[in-house]
């Protein structure tokens, strides 16, 4: 692969393709879908944490006007679902109860009626008889002796822990014994809402030809095509996933989900689409959620700051369902063990069911927590040893070449390099010795992954697929199911597909995300996998476009075997001979003679294979927080942001500085504003004025710069940006608040109560 | 209750329609008339998805009632981008500055509080033609974003006022 890094459409910060349809107003997301005779769906959701269902009577909101149709758990087949398809014992949920409701908000029936207001007022006029039984609202609670037995069939060693992970290398023990410092601490991080702008919706249509196709707000199309089959017991095929556009998703919408099953369900029953659209007290209510951890992390050094060993239990609060959290736990015990050499580590990982709102995917996937704890512990035994944390870091880096041992292996890697830039930015070394009273300055560094090499959903498929078509016109069309919920992989696969090919991004048609139309298959967007994988397989199945034109055009010329042949400026050419060039339409043409009439189709698909357990290739990156603190008030103000940052190659550097942006939203939220405060199992907090995400004010200036690095394994160079940028945050700021105050926060989130009482002035 | 014949104007139509007294803005143009470009994010007036102009003031649509809408001039994200609707060829025609700015500068990602924020800063920039940084971020506080940061809408607006009134 070239390293040769003259690009001349990757690397450029081209606004995005779907700029102009979103800035008119005229980009259709799922509730923005009318189809003649559609019906309005409505959930009925348990208002009890944890009971028995002993009678649902739906005769009252049968007979009011309007309503077409009301459907129970009695009514649905009898098929439990979820995405760990590999382990069909952790499916452990019906679109609508059956037996049992689990957390406030569980789904318990559904109505569909000729509109809102009648849909919304059948609901009221169900009536469930509950026979309640005691709930477990925290990991403690749901371990105690004698607690409810949350899922009751489902066979687990320990009850309520619903799977758990070891990792182990190295002899610990000793390790720990030949330690100067042991740091021994429980953290404890909280649960935070994806609170993307557009709430789930989706919009279901029978062709009474034994088809179903749902529009739907999701991050993984053949997620929910697969599993729709299988709870509406038809054949995938017959099952067609269309994604609009979508408002945001990250990781909260990367499952099926029981609105898009109603709807289907519905529309399958009557012969009309059916749309559900959430509110969003629903969607802070009751939606997925960023796990909330109990951490015991205890870590050895040598005196000289040289990690020695590390031992990482992690309990996942993981609600009332599995949800993601199988993967969450896999992940967390990898990025316990990432970034620095950890020559002896060993972790276990339990997912704990609770009766609250099943947690699930969320941006970073386990590393915020992990990585909230890991950094904060460097940079207590920095202070402890003397040593600075950038120096205790870069002793401990990894970089290329390095091993978790039979997890991953260490590609690409610009780690000491993002460490080395930000201390030199910010001027640290000068700067924490000279802060006034109030002032700090605190560092946190990350790594992550780009997209995962498991295959927990069991897919039959490559992990994902592109089909490009080229036209004699010098254009080409893109077929891909790589899903764009916002971050831009529409523009990116272009600009990869256009640099490829020598054609400019407004000669590539794109259409994505169709299970009926686009190449089979492709797992999603989620664990920022789509740049590289999806880059990769549209290079290959351009490189296959690319082999057929090169032929016509050495036939053309007559040219020697030994001609090396270039697309550049639309036009394909010998290198040492670019007057012999022939424009790329006029070589499809060519093309597509000699084959006497068949099309000119390229499909290329990748698979990480032989890449451990985790993933292709590691993102790294170091983030230094400048914040004061009013001692009176206990509020803390970030004042700036340094990040460096190594993501291979940015296909599009704006796109890249959009990404790394909005992570710093969600980061400095997490650290500061976020939080759902719950009672035993109902949460409180379900509007964005209790709720509260950072808005424009509330954003700190800042600077971020791209380490330069190549990724091998990934298009162009390219490898993951900005979901691991979301973990640096809080122990940044964590790190700051220590120096300005004492207080050394291990209880997420930092609020000024909390920063108070570290003080001891409350 | 029984429902109202009312008339609104809604950039530069006017639309005679019946509505309940309690229906609001933002569900009168979604869900009867389909004008869905103006969004709904919460219902609650706290994330600024569903902004519309009424005689110019920026307002929650998804907290005015359609009954109050009357006889106030009603411009939506479509209504700024007129000329574009009109047009067929949407690449052939003009955007009005503030949307060329948003997708000139990086400020649109998934697009959906986009369209509220364009009609935000379309009041902001019409009261206060040169905003410094701090009136820009105060006059989004009432726009929520989950993906950008908003530091690249902050952009956007700035170059979007130096277009509308370039400073001399």
């Amino acid at each position: 692969m070239s390293t040769d890094h003259n690009f001349s459409v990757v690397g450029k910060s081209l606004p995005r393709s779907d700029g102009r349809i979103k800035a008119v107003g005229a980009a259709q997301y799922a509730d923005d879908i009318f189809l003649p005779g559609m019906l309005f769906g409505k959930l009925l959701r348990s208002p009890v944490a944890h009971a028995r269902i002993k009678s649902i009577d739906t005769s009252a909101a049968e007979a009011l006007p309007g309503v077409k149709c009301v459907i129970t758990g009695q009514d649905i087949p009898k098929v439990k679902y979820g995405n760990w398809r590999l382990v069909p014992e952790s499916q452990d949920e019906y679109a609508l109860a059956i037996d049992k409701v689990r957390f406030i908000g569980d789904e318990v029936a559904a109505v569909a009626a000729l509109d809102k207001d009648s849909a919304e007022e059948a609901i009221r006029l169900i009536k469930v008889e509950y026979e309640e039984l005691p709930g477990a609202y925290s990991v403690e609670e749901s371990l105690a002796d004698n607690a409810p037995v949350i899922h009751d069939e489902y066979h687990q060693d320990i009850p309520n822990i619903s799977l758990d992970r070891k990792i182990e290398y190295g002899d610990l023990d000793k390790a720990f014994a030949e330690a100067d410092l042991v740091l021994d601490d429980v953290f404890t991080v909280h649960a935070t809402s994806h609170a993307y702008m557009e709430p789930c919706s989706c919009v279901a249509e029978y062709d009474h030809d034994g088809r179903l196709t749902i529009w739907t707000s999701t991050q993984a199309p053949y997620f929910v095509q697969c599993l729709l089959a299988s709870t509406l017991e038809m054949r995938e095929n017959d099952i067609r996933v269309i994604k609009p556009f979508v408002g945001g998703g990250f990781g909260g919408k990367m499952e099926m989900r029981p609105w898009e099953f109603c709807a289907a369900f519905i529309a399958r029953k009557l012969g009309r689409p059916v749309k559900f659209t959430l509110t969003r007290e629903e969607e802070l209510a009751t939606g997925r959620r960023r796990h909330p951890m109990r951490i015991h992390s205890k870590v050895g050094f040598s005196k000289e700051g040289m990690l020695l060993a590390k031992e990482f239990n992690v309990h996942l609060d993981g609600g009332a369902y599995n949800s993601m959290g199988p993967t969450a736990c896999f992940l967390c015990g990898n990025f316990g063990a990432m970034l620095y050499n950890y020559p002896n580590y060993r972790y276990y990982g339990a997912h704990v069911y609770t009766n609250k709102p099943p947690a699930g995917a969320m941006r970073g996937f386990g590393a915020p927590q992990a990585l909230f704890v890991a950094e904060t512990q460097m940079n207590v035994a920095a202070e402890k040893l003397g040593i600075d944390p950038v120096d205790i870091r870069l002793m401990n880096a990894m970089e290329t070449g390095d091993e978790i041992p039979g997890v991953a292996t260490i590609s690409s890697c610009g780690f000491k390099e993002s460490l080395i830039k930000v201390a030199e930015m910010t001027n640290w070394r000068e700067k924490r010795k000279n802060l006034k009273p109030g002032q700090g300055l605190g560092l946190g560094c990350y790594s992550f992954i780009s997209g995962g090499v498991f295959n927990w959903f069991n897919t039959r498929y490559n992990f994902t697929s592109a089909e490009v078509r080229a036209f004699d016109d010098g254009t080409v069309h893109l077929m891909t199911m790589a899903s764009d919920i916002g971050q831009g992989c529409d523009t990116v696969l272009r600009q990869i597909l256009a640099e490829e090919l020598g054609l400019k991004v407004s000669d590539i048609r794109l259409t994505a995300a169709d299970t009926a139309v686009t190449p089979q298959a492709d797992l999603g967007t989620w664990g920022s996998r789509v740049t590289l994988m999806a880059g990769n397989a549209v290079r290959k199945a351009a490189q296959e476009i690319k082999e057929e034109l090169f032929r016509m055009v050495s036939l053309k010329f007559d040219l020697n075997v030994i001609h090396d042949l270039r697309c550049g400026d639309g036009k394909i050419y010998p290198a040492n001979r670019p007057d012999r060039a022939v424009p790329f339409g006029e070589a499809v043409r060519m093309a597509q003679r000699a084959k006497r009439g068949e099309p000119v189709i390229g499909y290329g698909s990748y698979t990480p294979r032989n890449k451990g357990l985790v993933t292709p290739a590691f993102s790294f990156g170091a983030q230094v927080a400048e914040c004061e603190v009013d001692k009176e008030t206990g509020a803390v103000e970030v004042k700036f942001m340094t990040t460096a940052h190594d993501c291979g190659t940015p296909i599009n550097p704006m796109s890249v500085e959009g990404q790394l942006e909005g992570s710093v939203h969600m980061g400095l939220g997490y650290a500061l504003s976020e939080q759902f405060i719950m009672k035993e199992g109902k949460t409180l907090t379900t509007t964005f004025l209790d709720y509260k995400i950072p808005c424009a004010e509330d954003m700190p200036p800042g600077i971020s710069v791209h380490v330069d690095t190549y990724e091998p394994d990934g298009p162009f160079g390219a490898k993951e940006a900005g979901e691991g940028l979301v973990s640096p945050t809080a122990p940044a700021i964590a790190d700051a608040v220590y120096a300005a105050t004492g207080y050394r926060c291990m209880d997420l989130p930092l609020t000024p109560q909390k920063v108070l009482a570290g003080m001891n002035k409350i | 209750m029984k429902k109202e014949l009312i008339t609104l104007n809604i950039n530069g139509d006017d639309h005679e329609i019946a509505v309940y007294p309690w229906r609001t803005l933002n569900e009168v143009l979604r869900d009867q008339l389909h004008l869905t470009g103006t969004k709904l994010g919460c219902g609650t007036g706290d994330c600024g998805a569903c902004t519309v102009l009424l005689d110019g003031q920026s307002v929650s649509s998804c907290l005015t009632l359609a009954v109050e809408a009357q006889g106030q001039k009603i411009t939506t994200i479509e209504g700024l981008a007129l000329e574009a609707a009109a047009n067929k060829d949407l690449e052939k025609c003009e955007l009005d500055p503030i949307q060329e700015s948003f997708i000139a500068k990086g400020a649109i990602q998934c697009g959906f509080c986009t369209p509220g924020m364009i009609m935000s800063t379309k009041f902001l920039l019409d009261h206060t033609p040169k905003p410094t940084e701090a009136e820009i971020r105060a006059g989004l506080s009432g726009n929520l974003c989950r993906c950008t940061g908003y530091n690249k809408i902050v952009d956007a607006i700035a170059d979007a006022a130096e277009k509308i009134s370039p400073t001399k």
